[in-house]
């Protein structure tokens, strides 16, 4: 079972069970909704940016745990950074969950977000990784709707 | 050489077979006709417990289609040479098989279409368009598939009509009384499913069609989970439309039926308009040809309906009263052993169940769990089974659900059981 404990590390784990900035952001600017038609995952994604800086953010909704991890520490590695650097890593994240070279400079960007890398073993479980980082681009881009079909 | 090895394999399997069987139905012997069966996922054998999405195919079927394909091919009733009436014959010959399968009064009652999906669509155009209008109400029940309830509600928005629903109880079973309460004059139409895809509930069909018909009230059953498990006789339910899949009672994708009494489908408009189901065409005027054909336009999946009939044949081989019996004690011996491990929840509790095991685990969501059992080479479906409102009902996001064939085995269920619990140690 390697591949599935490449899946589902303790930091995974640990951040499905405890999401950090679980909640409605009363502050926000900007929020969006994403689905996972697939597997009924459905999450909200709230910002406050000001002067093009993400100064909070947070999620609310229900998904499996890769998803909700996945918004969770998306949620902190986001926060503070430019709408430049934010959609950045985005890009960055989507490439490493998707394709099989370990870009050393990809890896570097992501820092402990690389918990992820494991995804891309499970073609039918990116969607899940990505969710909330398509729905944080729909936030940031005042789309009111994400979806990762 | 290698094919010696294979018989060797295979009687060596079957003297193992002889302890594990239950009394009276010999799986192995089952299992050997069903290749698919034969591989392993990720290194591990594949046990297939989505059977209620699609069944897997035995090798006669798999081979009707290819003799077909070698040695038949060509499009039916239209041809004068040899192989257009080889194919014409097997096509028409697969529809008497479905005739005497669910025991239809006669073969042009039973349409071909591509499964149960569209069989809906045929009875909500034909039927529903022509006769169903504005302040009518059309029953349907809290557990349909989406396939039985978008048709319906594209019907009411187009004509003003309305969807009525027909609630359950926590355990999964439909409450008759209220059912009862819905039937008025203004209904023009109940559709309800047989067996429930997300649940494994049987709904009492045979006594709602009644009620139904007390209010002159027409009933389509949506046949698509109780077609491989149940002996059905559209004369004894006395229904006046019942659909089924193919592909989910061990045929290929892209074939199915929906029954109709000829007097029913006779009033009805056409389906799809084209090729082979009119009997005259002028710009001026068509006229349309006679059942079945007037519902089957265009050039059909002639050989997946010819394996559809080769899977009627290959099911009466087949002691269905025992299979039936053997499904049931594999559903509750796996009710049995997922209730014993802490955090299951089962959803659908109904006293009349059959092949479907939903359930849920706290804090883990189906879709970990469908990953985990994939590891281990267990296929389940995770989600929500096209039955939201089911999901809605039971306040669950979705659900696993594992579902059986009669190729199934207790040995597959300990291997079931003994991963969920390893999915519980990974989360805990």
């Amino acid at each position: 079972m390697s591949e599935l404990s490449e899946l589902y590390q303790q930091v995974i784990l640990d951040h499905n069970k405890k999401p950090r900035n679980f909640r409605k952001l009363e502050s926000a600017n900007h929020s969006a909704e994403g689905f996972n038609p697939l597997c009924g995952d459905h999450l909200t994604v709230y910002l406050n940016l000001e002067d093009d800086a993400v100064k909070e953010i947070s999620f609310e909704g229900s998904g499996c745990a890769i998803s909700k991890a996945a918004a969770s520490m998306m949620t902190q590695a986001v926060k503070g950074k430019s709408k430049q650097d934010a959609e950045q890593l985005f890009s960055s994240f989507h490439e490493m969950v998707t394709s099989d070279s370990d870009k050393e400079n990809v890896a570097e960007r992501l820092g402990n977000l690389k918990v992820f890398s494991g995804v891309r073993e499970f073609p039918v479980r990116v969607k899940c990784a990505t969710l909330a980082w398509h729905t944080m681009h729909a936030a940031l881009n005042n789309e009111a709707l994400a979806s990762t079909e | 050489m290698r094919g010696s090895k294979r018989n060797l394999m295979a009687t060596i399997e079957k003297s193992v077979s002889k302890k594990t069987q239950d009394v009276g139905f010999d799986v192995q012997r089952i299992r050997e006709d069903f290749p698919v069966l034969r591989q392993t996922v990720n290194g591990k054998p594949l046990v297939y417990l989505d059977n209620a999405a699609s069944s897997q195919v035995p090798q006669v079927v798999i081979d009707r289609g290819s003799i077909y394909l070698e040695d038949e091919h060509s499009n039916i009733h239209r041809g004068v040479h040899y192989l257009s009436q080889k194919a014409t014959t097997a096509y028409e010959g697969a529809r008497e098989k479905v005739k005497r399968f669910i025991n239809a009064r006669e073969s042009r009652e039973c349409i071909f279409v591509r499964g149960a999906t569209e069989g809906i669509n045929l009875v909500m155009h034909g039927y529903g368009r022509k006769f169903i209008g504005p302040g009518d109400e059309i029953i349907i029940s809290a557990m349909e598939h989406h396939a039985n309830i978008v048709p319906w509600q594209m019907l009411c928005e187009e004509k003003g009509a309305s969807l009525r629903v027909i609630p359950m109880n926590d355990a999964g079973e439909l409450l008759l009384d209220e059912y009862d309460a819905l039937l008025n004059e203004r209904t023009k139409l109940v559709a309800v499913t047989h067996v429930s895809n997300a649940l494994g509930t049987v709904n009492p069909i045979k006594q709602m069609i009644d009620q139904a018909h007390k209010y002159g009230v027409p009933v389509l059953i949506d046949g698509a989970q109780s077609a491989p498990h149940l002996l059905v006789d559209v004369q004894d339910l006395d229904c006046d439309f019942y659909t089924f899949s193919g592909h989910k009672m061990f045929a290929p994708t892209g074939s199915g039926v929906v029954y109709g009494k000829a007097s029913v489908l006779e009033t009805m408009n056409p389906f799809q308009g084209g090729g082979d189901m009119i009997k005259s065409v002028t710009f001026e005027k068509t006229i349309y040809g006679d059942l079945p054909n007037k519902f089957e336009a265009g050039t059909p999946a002639i050989a997946s309906q010819i394996g559809l009939g080769a899977a009627i044949d290959y099911l009466n081989t087949i002691d269905r009263k025992q299979a039936a019996a053997y499904e049931h004690e594999l559903l509750r011996y796996a009710t049995e052993k997922l209730s014993a491990i802490e955090g299951v929840r089962i959803i659908g509790t109904a006293r009349e169940k059959l092949s479907v095991l939903s359930f849920v685990i706290d804090d883990i969501h189906p879709h970990d769990i469908g990953t985990i059992l994939d590891q281990e080479g267990i296929a389940v479906r995770a989600g929500h089974h096209c039955a939201q409102p089911v999901m809605q009902r039971f306040n669950v996001p979705a659900t696993a659900r594992a579902s059986f064939a009669f190729y199934n085995t207790k040995e597959e269920v300990d291997m079931l059981a003994r991963t969920i619990e390893k999915v519980v140690e990974i989360f805990s």
